[in-house]
């Protein structure tokens, strides 16, 4: 037993690649012959992704020592250089067609998160303006919270809760784009482009869309990736003065 | 040969995070700025340019397409790897602030969509 730890400890991103080969077979064993492909197989593997991260803490499955590789695999480096991949099915004519759309996308969804964010910690009875912006920038992505908490000083609870609104929103995108795709008209590589901008969490928009339809990911990713540097840098200046004059 | 396609592909990638973070640090904030767009961008623009100088070759492609069908099995990685206790014990504030930021994203989708699209009946494909 010993022996077996100490061969997957060292090969980790191996035992990463076989862990999650067998995952997504199952998963798509379970949509052909349970579900009669109504629910995605992808779908499936990115739902039984996020219930094995419950047997960890901040890196989720990872934090088990013998699945440490697949904080690698399914780290920022390789998830950018894969969504980087993609790009070679798109069709850049279309993106061009669908920029200005996806930069109003992109402003409207920033803005969008914060009042929302900032309404509902209003709601629940904060009241210092620090609170509100560090809370209401959480709600864009669960990097633009703690960014913004620590460039104005917040509470390490307030900024615990930013990060925790930035992670619900992750997952809420992963699970739910693929249910109300069809009723937002999210079936082309323009709808793509807006959904990205509007979202934002690269995590939720990149897993959402390869669950709908995978052709869709490059369009969505291309303008995600602005959104987290756009809210850094809106939420902390602008945005932050903004509810100064207010409350 | 196959290299050749992955090695291309991680050029666009650090170029592209490279301006990424000089737009990032440009704009005062430390980071990266679009640098997965810039990356995709770059690829796009490099690959046409090359299959029409007829420098591309089919094991070049594969190099990168590979890379491509590995997105969604790291994809699930990614997602075993969440922090989805935080998402629990944030309490409320940030279980409502995330849905509904989520929600309202959702629904302007088909909103901001006409923007831009071309109208109806669309031109043959060309």
């Amino acid at each position: 037993m010993e022996i077996v730890e100490k061969v997957i400890g060292s090969n980790g991103l191996l035992f990463a690649f076989l862990f999650v080969g067998s995952v997504m077979y199952a998963s798509f064993w379970i949509s052909k012959h349970l579900f009669r492909k109504k629910l995605p197989g992808v779908a499936l593997a990115v739902i039984a992704g996020l219930g094995l991260a419950f047997f960890g803490d901040k890196k989720g499955l990872a934090d088990v020592p013998l699945f440490a590789g697949m904080a690698l695999l399914g780290g920022s480096m390789l998830r950018d250089f894969a969504v980087v991949a993609t790009a070679m099915g798109a069709d850049l004519s279309k993106i061009r067609q669908a920029g200005l759309a996806g930069m109003v996308s992109l402003f409207a969804g920033v803005t969008l998160s914060f009042v929302l964010g900032v309404t509902m910690a209003v709601v629940l009875g904060y009241t210092d303006v620090v609170s509100l912006a560090t809370i209401g920038a959480g709600a864009c992505t669960y990097i633009v919270g703690p960014v913004t908490g620590t460039a104005l000083g917040a509470s390490s609870d307030v900024i615990a809760i930013s990060i925790a609104a930035g992670v619900v929103k992750t997952i809420v995108t992963t699970v739910g784009t693929p249910l109300i795709a069809g009723r937002i008209g999210l079936d082309n590589p323009h709808a793509a482009v807006v959904f990205g901008g509007l979202l934002g969490t690269s995590s939720g928009v990149t897993a959402g869309l390869a669950a709908t339809n995978p052709k869709l990911v490059p369009y969505g990713a291309i303008t995600a990736t602005f959104y987290t540097g756009l809210g850094c840098l809106l939420c902390p200046s602008l945005f932050y003065y903004v509810l100064q004059l207010i409350f | 040969m196959k290299i050749y396609g992955v090695a291309l592909l991680a050029f666009c990638f650090l170029v592209g995070k490279l301006a990424g973070n000089l737009l990032g640090s440009w704009m005062g904030i430390e980071g990266d700025v679009g640098g997965v767009g810039f990356a995709m961008i770059l690829l796009i623009l490099l690959t046409a340019f090359m299959r029409r100088v007829s420098w591309l070759e089919d094991d070049t492609e594969k190099g990168i397409l590979f890379w491509s069908a590995m997105y969604i099995p790291i994809v699930v990685a990614m997602a075993a790897t969440q922090h989805v206790k935080a998402a629990l014990s944030g309490g409320p504030v940030a279980l409502l602030a995330g849905i509904s930021a989520t929600l309202a994203g959702f629904l302007l989708v088909p909103v901001l969509s006409r923007i831009g699209k071309q109208t109806e009946p669309n031109p043959p494909a060309s």
